[in-house]
């Protein structure tokens, strides 16, 4: 399955989610996103939208400032 | 078998739209969420921003009261066409800079447009007669629901039995009997319904959900369009408002003061886009000059910002000057004296 990569650093939420969620709606089951950020909410709201939307994250990490989040896009992404 | 029918809820991420949301999912529909970014939401930015806040708990509220209810929220960026609702208001602004009912009209507008594109049934939004004094009165409602185009497909769950009766009532997709005449501007009956539905953590932002009620807020977009002549703004103008000092000490010019390390730290993003300033010889503040400044100007500019690093009481503070186009240069100045700053220069 293709790795995917979306920078947001420098946005403050809810851009970061507003990005993933459109990034997403291009991606098909079990591709995985890497979603770079500097805002720290992001560690909050990217798992939220996560679980509302049926995504997984595989895990979190932070080096710096940035704020390195990877998720694997669930069964229930659509096309909205 | 009857059609499972599907509502689209506006989320504000306050409690109103989540009792609102859960009153029509307990009733069977199918209830999904929309939460529009304007660019002006209040977002816990100040918070993401400032170094001594970011070990405070931080959640978009939205996207919280979706995870209770258990429904999916689709975020929706909407920058780019809310700049007519906010530069050109039809029923014009509130107390501050606050296009309440323009704003509302657009976004059950924009709702409508989505319920469209997604096969839903209707809308429905958290207000209540009375609560918000130019939105959420009884004569406004109806303009809403005109203005938007969404007429009675726009049901308001919470005071829906002190208003006409909508297409869900009247086709039985909803039962009136079980919706809410709540008014004015109390909190007990939304507090109480909250108990009785489990909530015990909601949001109730004392000041709304959007910084063009904020008197201050407000004060620096009319003076950024003022200054630039022009009612227009991109999202960085918007956020950039949100953050540091702003000083205005001649028409032409502006500085945007970091106030702490963490608020440095996200003006650095925006280095190329600025003139700065910063002090060399002690820490202090990065100072973005949004404006054209003349050598008077930078030495007016480059004394205000040592006023606000550690030696400001000294004689010389060394600075780095950063040109638009990159170049640098040093500068030692005298910090100006609280007595030479101006009342009327601090926005």
């Amino acid at each position: 399955m293709s790795q995917h990569q979306l920078d947001v650093r420098n946005l403050l939420c809810p851009m970061p989610v507003i990005r993933t969620q459109n990034h997403v709606k291009t991606l098909t089951v079990g591709e995985t996103l890497e979603i770079t950020a500097t805002d720290p909410g992001v560690k909050a709201d990217i798992p939220a939208w996560c679980r509302i939307n049926g995504h997984s994250v595989l895990d979190i990490s932070e080096q710096g400032r940035d704020i390195t989040i990877r998720i694997e896009v669930g069964e229930r992404n659509q096309s909205r | 078998m009857s059609k499972q029918r599907k509502a689209v809820a506006l989320i504000s991420g306050g409690l109103d739209s989540m009792l609102a949301a859960q009153t029509i999912k307990n009733q069977g529909i199918h209830v999904e969420g929309i939460n529009f970014f304007t660019g002006f939401c209040v977002e816990g930015h100040t918070h993401a921003i400032r170094k001594r806040d970011q070990q405070k708990q931080k959640r978009n509220n939205a996207l919280w009261v979706a995870e209770q209810l258990d429904m999916p929220l689709h975020i929706i960026d909407v920058v780019e066409e809310y700049k007519d609702v906010l530069i050109n208001p039809k029923h014009g602004y509130g107390s501050n800079m606050n296009p309440c009912l323009d704003c509302k009209g657009f976004m059950v507008k924009k709702a409508l447009e989505w319920m469209h594109e997604n096969d839903f049934d209707f809308i429905i939004t958290g207000e209540v007669i009375g609560q918000r004094p130019m939105s959420q009165r009884r004569d406004t409602m109806p303009v809403i629901a005109r203005e938007s185009g969404a007429m009675d497909r726009l049901l308001r769950p919470l005071c829906a039995q002190s208003l006409p009766e909508t297409l869900p009532e009247r086709e039985g997709w909803v039962d009136r009997s079980k919706l809410h005449k709540f008014s004015g501007r109390g909190r007990k009956p939304q507090i109480a319904l909250a108990k009785a539905f489990g909530f015990d953590d909601y949001a109730q932002p004392a000041g709304g959900c959007c910084f063009l009620t904020d008197e201050n807020y407000s004060k620096r977009l009319v003076d950024l369009w003022q200054a630039r002549d022009s009612r227009d703004y991109e999202l960085d103008d918007v956020m950039l408002l949100k953050i540091g000092r702003h000083i205005r000490p001649r028409p032409h010019f502006k500085m945007i003061v970091g106030r702490e390390e963490g608020e440095n730290n996200f003006l650095e993003g925006y280095r190329k886009q600025f003139a700065t300033l910063r002090t060399l010889s002690c820490p202090g503040p990065l100072v973005l000059l949004d404006g054209k400044l003349d050598e008077d100007d930078w030495a007016l500019a480059a004394r205000i910002a040592a006023r606000f690093s550690k030696d400001k009481n000294g004689v010389s503070v060394t600075m780095e000057r950063s040109n638009l186009d990159g170049v640098k240069s040093t500068m030692h100045v005298t910090p100006i004296h609280s007595e030479e700053m101006a009342e009327e220069w601090h926005i």
